[in-house]
């Protein structure tokens, strides 16, 4: 299935200007996993006719992953390209999937000369449902569901950002439970600092199973992330317990999209 | 006999302010060992910040019982200062209780109410010595705690419970005394605590009283010329850093990490050699990141002298708690440890003469950094404001661009970053196949 998606070169030729830039992130484009979320979100903004564009094969690394590593060169190039980019098409806003893209372009870019609007797409979803624009539906699909959800660190203690992920979920009448570990507390999911693309040093266990096991205890059935590495993590987290039967990870764009009303 | 004690706490007095005097200078020197760094922006915040972190202790309140113990060890400390003014002034003028007569019958019921906080102080610290020694409360318990680490706390708790029980012990036989009308004793109405322990001591003679009575007031008050000059070798010192450290904390989002304007300029000379300065006007290669304590800045130096190791940051963070080696309390030990052998070095020869160690590789290694996933639990958790994030990120910096000790996956990563413009290998063509996939 396709979705109708349009770049930021096809508007500049049509010399049209999106609402919001929609930064994909390199997760949200080539992670199968994370590519259902990314398509879960377009369709969202679809639905609800947000003017919305994409980079497509122009956007690249934001450089978070080489910058948290150590590789200030390297995230110093890929940010010069992504900025000279941005400018160009002279961007205002850009709403993302992922809290690393969303913390770096947000804070990070504006001391290289990038200096945008930048909004997590949890945030962007809340906004949505308070002016009305994404209209849920009555009883839809976690209407009284137990659902936990796992705080990622760039949105979370990165930029203080609690409430917009907790209130849209609110929107669709779960079943919130916590995890002992919550907000400013809560636990990262191990994949932050580049850790994503490196064996772990030797420990005792693993970070994803201890944080996984953590939402397990909440018997909840669904785990709601908003992150593309959150939600790989735990996923692998819960079917090292063999949970992944009963517990599913789901990204809060897509537990929107199945609940949109007709 | 009075004109000899006068002398006695003068010479005592000026000694310990003198060689206090001489710590305070050498750990500013410390701490400017560090690169400068400009944190002069947004006053009114950071006085903000220091009234409700250090002076309100706003995060200590996270774990209830510490905290309240901690407040009244902390009040019992600042409000029991007070009493100390007098004292001194006692000392140096040859008086007994000169505040007495001022203050009338307020002052019986302000030394009651230190002798509250001292009893409050003598079981907070009780309760604190069971929960390290006893209990093991795990982040009192570590295995990076052994040795001086762990007798430093015992010695702190063990001086604040002696010192206690001095004052204590002084106001009873002070109060049996003045009950005698032995001379120079100022009648005063009854203390609120120690009037219940007088019978201990009313079986004595007056002259065994005012000689435990003196021997009281003079442990007392060189029990606290000692302990400020303990407090510069000791994890202590964070009774008094822990107010600029909490005026200098910072207040950008915790996410961001610091921008480095020497690269920034690198890849803009290469991008666009047009605006590059003439060769000769290029500045003296400075370090990448940090590979040793004069490499980090005069705040994470900062840090490190106003840590009390109390491994909040160590409890938090999900390598520790998953028994990776990464501990952000040791992080902040190593760093003041190898802080205080470069000053060391320092005041023996004069200069730095560079000892072939480093605080990357000698005190912190490469597996410790690594295993950082940089999600700033430690950051938050922190009641006085340390960044051990920050030290981390900085030595993170050299390993990579200045040995290129990288993991072979990250050197994957990066060179996919390069290529593909994305960690992984795929066709940067491939980036919007989502669309239709």
């Amino acid at each position: 299935m396709s979705v109708a998606v349009r770049s930021m070169a096809e508007y500049a030729a049509s010399g049209e200007t999106p609402e919001v830039l929609f930064w994909v992130g390199c997760a949200g484009s080539f992670d199968q996993r994370a590519q259902r979320i990314t398509r879960a979100f377009a369709q969202i903004l679809n639905k609800v006719g947000v003017k919305f564009a994409i980079l497509g094969k122009e956007e690249a690394c934001t450089g978070d992953p080489a910058r948290r590593s150590g590789n200030e060169f390297l995230f110093q190039m890929m940010a010069y390209n992504n900025i000279h980019t941005l400018n160009g098409y002279g961007v205002k806003k850009i709403v993302t999937a992922c809290p690393h893209c969303f913390n770096i372009l947000k804070n990070e870019y504006p001391a290289l000369g990038g200096n945008y609007e930048v909004i997590h797409h949890t945030t962007f979803l809340q906004q949505l449902i308070n002016e009305g624009r994404v209209r849920l539906k009555d009883g839809g699909a976690f209407k009284g569901k137990k659902i936990t959800y796992h705080d990622s660190c760039y949105l979370g203690r990165g930029n203080n950002i609690y409430d917009a992920p907790r209130e849209v979920l609110e929107a669709m009448d779960v079943e919130l439970v916590e995890m002992k570990r919550c907000r400013t507390n809560g636990m990262c999911c191990g994949a932050g600092g580049a850790q994503m693309f490196k064996e772990e040093e030797k420990g005792t266990t693993r970070v994803n199973f201890e944080r996984a096991e953590q939402a397990l205890e909440t018997g909840a059935n669904i785990i709601a992330a908003n992150c593309p590495f959150c939600t790989t993590m735990l996923t692998d987290g819960v079917k090292n317990k063999e949970q992944e039967d009963n517990v599913k990870v789901m990204d809060i764009a897509e537990m929107v999209a199945q609940s949109l009303a007709e | 006999m009075h004109l000899i004690q006068q002398i006695l706490f003068l010479i005592c007095a000026g000694v310990a302010i003198y060689i206090f005097s001489k710590s305070v200078v050498r750990i500013r020197r410390n701490i400017n060992l560090g690169r400068d760094e400009d944190i002069s922006d947004n006053k009114p915040q950071r006085w903000r910040n220091m009234v409700l972190l250090a002076l309100g202790q706003k995060k200590m309140f996270k774990k209830p019982i510490p905290a309240f113990l901690h407040l009244a060890v902390y009040a019992g400390f600042i409000i029991i200062n007070i009493e100390i003014l007098e004292i001194f002034l006692d000392g140096i003028l040859g008086k007994h209780r000169l505040f007495a007569p001022m203050l009338g019958m307020l002052y019986p019921f302000l030394i009651g109410f230190f002798e509250v906080l001292a009893v409050l102080v003598l079981v907070a610290c009780l309760v604190f010595l069971i929960r390290r020694n006893v209990l093991h409360v795990r982040r009192l318990w570590m295995g990076e705690l052994n040795g001086w680490p762990k007798t430093d706390a015992n010695l702190i708790l063990i001086t604040e419970v002696i010192l206690m029980t001095l004052f204590l012990t002084m106001n009873s036989c002070d109060l049996v005394l003045q009950s005698r009308n032995v001379e120079h004793y100022t009648v005063t109405n009854a203390f609120w605590i120690t009037s219940h322990f007088t019978p201990i001591f009313s079986g004595l003679s007056s002259g065994t009283l005012v000689a435990i009575e003196r021997s009281c007031w003079w442990l007392h008050i060189l029990g606290v010329f000692a302990f400020l000059n303990y407090l510069p070798y000791s994890k202590h010192l964070h009774i008094l850093l822990a107010f600029p450290n909490a005026y200098y904390g910072r207040l950008i989002p915790q996410g961001e990490m610091k921008n480095m304007p020497e690269i920034q300029n690198e890849v803009l000379y290469m991008m666009e050699p047009d605006k590059a300065p003439a060769a000769d006007a290029a500045q003296e290669h400075k370090r990448f990141g940090a590979k040793d304590v004069q490499d980090l800045s005069w705040k994470n130096l900062l840090d490190a002298y106003s840590c009390t190791e109390c491994g909040r940051c160590t409890a938090s963070c999900p390598a520790n708690m998953t028994g990776k080696l990464l501990s952000p309390r040791k992080i902040m030990m190593d760093t003041r440890d190898r802080m205080e052998a470069v000053g060391k070095n320092i005041d023996k020869n004069g200069t730095w003469q560079d000892d072939s160690k480093s605080l990357v590789h000698d005190y912190i290694s490469v597996e410790e950094l690594r295993a950082c996933t940089s999600c700033q639990a430690c950051v938050e958790a922190c009641p006085v404001s340390i960044n051990p994030l920050d030290i981390i990120m900085q030595l993170r910096r050299y390993l990579i661009m200045e040995e290129s000790n990288a993991p072979q996956e990250w050197n994957l990563m990066s060179s996919n970053i390069e290529n593909n413009m994305a960690p992984w290998k795929f066709s940067p063509d491939d980036r919007d196949a989502w669309v239709n996939a």
